[in-house]
């Protein structure tokens, strides 16, 4: 049970890492390999309104949010819109965001060793005991994937109960049709994109109460965002969940049971496995 | 407007600059640096080793510079960042050494680095006098590479005076025998725990819980759970920075209540401090240094000074010291890089550390082992052959 419980807070975080990917792979197409980096932006943020003001960061995600979106949009309309505009095919388009993305990453690193320097940020939020069916977890964990649960959430009611979601689902599963129905794919897959940064900026907020961050730790997270994706099937918000509690619950049993030395070949063996068996990931449709 | 005087201006102006340019040419020592700027070990460069390099070069240009030859000469710092990774740690020095003509290069940081780029060093000659780089192989080394030179110890010596803390702590009754002992699965931890384990195990410890985890993991919370199953009297983390500070959260969150609680590197990190404030008091660590000797104070107050940031407890204070070595070296016999090397054997420098000199093995035989956080500092309690330690305290919880 104690297994169990830790294994799904993990699961919550790896949902957050996740999440803003999903949106900007599975919707509005763009592979953003600068997705960490945000990530570490997110947290940075929280970790400045922290410490010199005291703001809960349960506070500071209200502002993250609506910043990075702005953020977000602005990368979409400058820098990846042309990309779009110009790309003959998916394919195209997803080797030309790789390309820029992987680009952009560099710059954010950079911008953020200026501004803050190398060092590791780290701070103490919340970091006591709260105890489940009578083990102890960190309250700060329990928060996190009690907000994980909530964004989730809300974005799956959004995504299939309203318009938009609606048609950002149609985007995601026939971008050439859906400008054939009317959809405005240009404005959406923007929102899609803006909306994926800032939900992986409130994620890196979330994440920075308990772990310790630094301008280059970005790649980490997107390299986990990006297995966690495919596994889910690109797109799939249902999927990015499954697969990231099915990771989180599979590495707390291989460090608790066997050897916290096996997690990274554990999960290694799951993405194989997922790859090996269902290519299209655990709730995508197979190609036509 | 009277062209003449104009161009009078103008060619008197280039003249200058011809000069200028020149002059500062015969007159700077070019010294090389590369470390992590970026990648895994980036934050630990950024708080150990490029600081204590701004601050020893804006002190000798601010004091006129190097005397070389009984001339003043400023020191012109060409860095590189390495991204952490040891290729780009080879092809800046190999950039250093043949199109920057660096007349010197200070030792990169990490043991992993630094053994990297050993062979570069030594196929052009020049001294690499390495801080940030624990290993037993030293002797070995030494005698591949000459010109390579050691300061911060071996990890036996790391290993053995954290066995001995706890022995004492046990013959005064104060602690059993049952020690859990991790460590990160990467060069450092693991050759730690490699030698760590035939020490306990002589010392009459007994280690009830050993594991390790890989680099970047995400969650400690399994390592300090199963830790705290086994019901430990003394918990040992050969850790790495990030999760060092993993780690002792993680400690904190399950009350891991060890009267010995001690985690490597980042321990004596002023940034430790500020994230666990009252809850750090106790917590043992790799390093220290004598706090109360003035000449370590001096240095951490123009470190705040010149860079903003407090020096650590540890490898700080020995980067800077190893500056110092390399600048009397130069001022005593010029910048004839094999002259330099074989003062490097044959000389005592003096030092905010006090006095060092390098036995047969190229290895400074006086360094900090362990340190303790008391008091809101993070003060030496076992050294070789360093004075200043201080007692060890007991851990008393986590509040």
């Amino acid at each position: 049970m104690d297994i169990l419980i830790t294994g799904i807070l993990l699961g919550g975080t790896y949902a957050l890492i996740a999440m803003g990917l999903n949106l900007q792979y599975g919707v509005a197409r763009i592979m953003n390999l600068a997705n960490g980096e945000m990530l570490v932006a997110g947290g940075y943020f929280a970790f400045i309104a922290y410490t010199a003001t005291q703001l809960s960061p349960i506070l500071t995600i209200f502002l993250v949010a609506p910043l990075a979106f702005a953020l977000n949009w602005l990368i979409y309309r400058l820098m990846l819109q042309p990309l779009v505009n110009r790309a003959k095919n998916r394919g195209q388009l997803e080797t030309d965001s790789i390309l820029a993305t992987f680009g952009l990453s560099f710059i954010g690193v950079g911008l953020m060793l200026s501004f803050f320097g190398g060092d590791y940020f780290s701070y103490s939020f919340l970091a006591v005991p709260v105890e489940l069916l009578g083990s102890t977890y960190g309250a700060n964990r329990v928060l996190s994937f009690v907000m994980a649960v909530l964004i989730c959430g809300a974005l799956y009611l959004w995504l299939n109960q309203s318009r938009p979601g609606l048609s950002i689902r149609a985007i995601a599963t026939a971008p050439a049709s859906a400008r054939l129905v009317g959809i405005d794919v240009k404005h959406l897959s923007a929102l899609a994109f803006a909306l994926g940064g800032a939900v992986t900026a409130v994620g890196g907020a979330l994440i920075s109460t308990y772990l310790t961050l630094d301008a280059s730790t970005g790649v980490v997270f997107t390299l986990k965002a990006l297995i966690i994706v495919i596994m889910g099937g690109v797109g799939d918000v249902r999927g990015t969940i499954v697969a990231a509690l099915l990771l989180g619950i599979l590495e707390t049993v291989v460090a608790s049971l066997l050897d916290p030395g096996l997690t990274l070949a554990a999960a290694y063996v799951m993405f194989l496995g997922i790859l090996l068996f269902r290519p299209q990931g655990l709730f995508g449709k197979k190609p036509t | 407007m009277n062209r003449r005087p104009f161009l009078k201006l103008v060619s008197a102006l280039t003249i200058a600059s011809a000069l200028a340019a020149t002059a500062t040419t015969a007159e700077t020592i070019r010294i090389g640096a590369v470390a992590p700027k970026t990648g895994p070990l980036a934050g630990g460069a950024t708080v150990t080793q490029w600081p204590s390099i701004y601050l020893w070069v804006d002190q000798v240009n601010a004091a006129g510079g190097l005397t070389v030859d009984g001339e003043q000469m400023m020191i012109e710092l060409i860095e590189y960042d390495d991204q952490t990774n040891p290729g780009e740690t080879i092809k800046a020095v190999q950039r250093l050494a043949t199109q920057d003509d660096a007349h010197f290069i200070i030792a990169p940081y990490g043991t992993g680095l630094n053994l990297a780029a050993a062979p570069l060093f030594d196929r052009y000659g020049y001294p690499q006098i390495a801080v940030s780089a624990i290993t037993d192989q030293q002797p070995e080394l030494s005698a591949q590479f000459p010109n390579m030179f050691f300061t911060l110890g071996t990890t036996t010596a790391l290993a053995a005076d954290v066995v001995k803390v706890l022995s004492d702590m046990r013959d005064a009754g104060q602690l059993g025998d049952n020690v859990a002992m991790v460590n990160v699965a990467d060069a450092f931890g693991i050759e730690l725990a490699t030698a760590a384990r035939p020490l306990f195990e002589e010392a009459g410890f007994n280690i009830v819980y050993e594991t390790s985890y890989p680099l970047g993991t995400q969650d400690l919370s399994p390592v300090i759970k199963g830790a705290a199953a086994a019901e430990p009297d003394a918990f040992v983390a050969w850790s790495y920075p990030p999760d060092t500070f993993g780690l002792t959260e993680q400690a904190m969150i399950e009350n891991l209540d060890v009267k010995a609680f001690y985690t490597a590197v980042a321990t004596p990190f002023p940034g430790y401090g500020a994230r666990f404030g009252a809850a750090a008091e106790g917590v043992l660590g790799a390093g220290g240094v004598n706090t109360e000797s003035p000449a370590f104070m001096e240095y951490a107050a123009a470190h705040e000074a010149v860079t903003g940031e407090k020096p650590d407890y540890w490898a700080s204070a020995t980067t800077y010291a190893s500056l110092e070595i390399l600048a009397q070296a130069i001022e005593a016999v010029g910048l004839d890089r094999a002259a330099v090397t074989q003062h490097l054997r044959e000389s005592t420098y003096e030092t905010i550390l006090g006095p060092i000199s390098f036995d047969e093995n190229n290895s400074n035989p006086d360094f900090w082992t362990v340190g303790q956080w008391q008091g809101g500092v993070f003060k030496g309690v076992a050294s070789r052959g360093r004075d200043g330690a201080v007692p060890v305290i007991l851990k008393d919880g986590w509040e």
